[in-house]
């Protein structure tokens, strides 16, 4: 057992999970998705890219493009969310919300791939 | 690139992930810790707020709590926090410096970035391995005529030394092992306007190594050597290393010349002058009579083979005859004297008293001079012939009036620049060398007669529409050029310039000394020697169409529509 494989597995999992957690729930509802949990999930995303840092191997460097693309995505939603409530002052109305939750799903997306690349990677090994 | 990024990322991941773990404890407890507003209600920092306290409190900034004051609980987390990230942050600060201050960090990108400025060279260049004195005056000298030239060596200091240097073109210079083929790489060898490599390190087996490595990389280009043993020669050789230059062979070839046709020495060593430099003198050695030779090394023997073929037996003296091994050759007992040579007692017994010529040939300079000074008190009208082995000594021997001065890095240096910068120049050379002493010295008093007190400077023009526009046109058109019209003043047609034609090659025919009546053709090459205002005044005559219509007939003919329609 490879210890550095564990934690990385464990950071590249939880930011899937978590990020599934933020966003079921009805779309435009504030109350269905917490700021905790996309703080949450921000966290733990940057983290698993950096892990991701120095990896020369091929599967390394694919890992690495989409926990940069999952990264990117909650940025802009907390970015949205951070807009609307500090900057311009209308508050998480439903149209805010939809777009922040809807671009969470495209980190979400993005979180899925790893996943199955760290599978696939994870059953190459095993043959 | 990889490289770099590589470095950076593997070492800056674990500060990073330090850094970020760090920030957001610090964060998510502000957020959750209950505050005070001043009207007294629970407030709770939202993640925007405590993001931008936490990033002017890990930066030591301090702008005080915002929005509102902080209550005890508020105040104890930022407490811990303070001293949890400031120390983060200065790690991570810190390992970013230590990683730019790296060296093999500042090597990864000073090759990156030399590789990069090769492979963006539009013009032909050669490569040189070895910055050390050969390598020095070859890219001075290579870059006097424009060539460009990249600089390799495994001191840094010496590449360094490259961008102190005035040079006229800018010369990239690389530190690292030349006998590694990344290395060569890097220089550019398989980049497809790379001329050749010019090995001139002071090491042998790397000089080898370098010219198998190109020889194998890119088959295409010229290599150059330099080599100090005959072994390493016929290794070299064997692959089909172009030009191997061996320091001493080729000074033993100069003073056979010497010996055999002083005309032909001096020829030659105008020929291959620098710019600017003054006429030598020519030098008469003694051809008969007792030689000494000090020091009996690769040098002293090169030398001593060269005068045995004029039926001289020179004496030796040698510090240390066994090692060279003296007394199992073939040297008769009585012709080899052993001692330094720097003493008169050694000098004596070696009759130097009655010597015409000495061979100061050890490989220590100071020995050399001693030699000389004590030789010329004993008998002054020695003919002393002394080898120069650092450049920095280069004025004690100018100071000594030794009257041939051997210099393996400038013969050298020399013979590689005639070579890449003049191959007309190298081919002549090789011609005259076969010719009469008769011609020799005519040829001298023709050369003196066209410069004045500068050595003449060498040119080579080739007739084609970028380097003899209005030659080419004219000859296109069917009109006649002669190689006589070249070598009239294109201001006054009754003056000739001061040039002599040396060679023509048509067709891959080389002929010395071409006839001023033969009809120029497309692709013919010239090589040309004469004075550095007559080949400015030439150009006009090649280039420019109406300086080379006055030449030919005495008049400009009118070149534009309406000039024509009067003229009829």
């Amino acid at each position: 057992m490879n210890p550095e494989k564990v934690i990385f597995g464990f950071f590249i999992v939880l930011a899937l999970t978590l990020n599934f957690g933020f966003f079921v729930g009805d779309i435009n509802d504030p109350d269905h998705h917490h700021v905790y949990e996309l703080f949450a999930v921000v966290v733990v995303n940057v983290i698993a890219t950096i892990l991701k840092f120095g990896d020369r191997t091929q599967m390394g460097a694919v890992l690495l493009a989409t926990s940069l693309v999952a990264v990117l995505q909650l940025f802009a939603a907390a970015l949205v969310w951070t807009f609307a409530v500090h900057i311009s002052g209308t508050g998480l109305t439903p149209v805010v919300m939809a777009s922040i939750v809807s671009l969470s799903g495209g980190a979400m997306l993005a979180n899925v791939i790893s996943v199955v690349l760290l599978v696939i990677e994870t059953v190459m090994l095993r043959r | 690139m990889n490289n770099i990024i590589y470095i950076f990322f593997r070492r800056m991941r674990q500060p990073l992930l330090t850094l970020v773990i760090t920030y957001s404890i610090a964060v998510l407890g502000l957020v959750l810790i209950p505050g005070q507003d001043p009207d007294g209600n629970v407030w709770h920092m939202d993640f925007f707020h405590a993001f931008y306290f936490v990033s002017y409190m890990a930066t030591t900034i301090g702008f005080g709590e915002i929005p509102h004051a902080f209550n005890e609980a508020q105040r104890m987390w930022v407490l811990v926090s303070i001293y949890a990230t400031v120390i983060v942050w200065l790690y991570a600060i810190g390992t970013l410096l230590s990683l730019f201050q790296n060296k093999s960090f500042q090597q990864a990108i000073t090759e990156r970035r030399f590789a990069n400025r090769i492979k963006h060279l539009r013009e032909p260049f050669y490569i040189v391995c070895g910055y050390g004195e050969t390598g020095s005056a070859l890219v001075s000298m290579l870059t006097e005529r424009n060539q460009n030239v990249v600089v390799i060596d495994i001191v840094s200091e010496k590449v360094q030394m490259l961008h102190l240097e005035n040079l006229r073109q800018y010369v990239p210079g690389l530190h690292g092992d030349a006998g590694r083929p990344v290395h060569l790489i890097e220089a550019g060898l398989e980049h497809p306007l790379c001329q050749g490599v010019i090995a001139v390190t002071n090491v042998n087996e790397v000089n080898l190594q370098i010219a198998l490595t190109s020889k194998l990389l890119n088959s295409g280009i010229k290599v150059i050597c330099r080599a100090d043993s005959h072994d390493v020669e016929d290794n070299m050789a064997s692959f089909g290393t172009d030009y191997i230059i061996d320091p001493f062979d080729n000074f033993a070839e100069h003073l056979a010349t010497a010996i055999e046709s002083p005309d032909l020495y001096l020829l030659n060593q105008w020929l291959v002058g620098m710019r600017h430099q003054p006429l030598s003198d020519p030098i008469y050695p003694p051809k008969k009579g007792n030689w000494i030779i000090c020091g009996y090394g690769r040098f002293g023997k090169t030398i001593c083979q060269q005068l045995r073929n004029y039926g001289i037996s020179p004496i030796i003296i040698e510090a240390a005859p066994e090692k060279t091994g003296l007394p199992d050759s073939d040297i008769p007992e009585n012709e080899w004297v052993s001692g330094r040579g720097t003493e008169a007692v050694t000098l004596e017994q070696a009759g130097v008293r009655d010597a015409v010529g000495l061979v100061a040939g050890t490989d220590n300079d100071a020995n050399n001079l001693s030699i000389i000074m004590t030789a010329k008190m004993l008998n002054p009208d020695l003919f002393v012939v002394a080898r120069n082995n650092l450049a920095d000594n280069e004025q004690l021997f100018e100071a000594i009036n030794a009257d041939l001065v051997m210099h393996p890095s400038i013969i050298i240096a020399n013979k590689i620049r005639v070579l890449l910068a003049t191959p007309l120049l190298y081919a002549f050379l090789g011609l005259a060398a076969k010719q009469s002493h008769e011609w020799a010295a005519s040829m001298v008093n023709r050369v003196r007669s066209v410069v004045k007190d500068q050595v003449p400077e060498i040119w080579e023009l080739d007739i084609n529409d970028e380097r003899a526009h209005a030659v080419n046109n004219a000859i296109l058109e069917g009109d006649k050029v002669t190689l006589a019209h070249l070598l009239v003043d294109s201001q006054q047609r009754e003056k000739r310039i001061f040039a002599i034609p040396l060679l023509l090659l048509r067709n891959g025919v080389v002929s010395p000394l071409p006839d001023e009546n033969i009809s120029l053709q497309y692709g013919d090459r010239l090589l040309m020697c004469g004075r550095l205002s007559s080949h400015y005044r030439m150009e006009w005559t090649l280039q420019n169409e109406h300086a080379l219509d006055y030449v030919r007939t005495g008049y400009s003919k009118p070149r534009s529509w309406f000039g024509q329609l009067i003229a009829k």
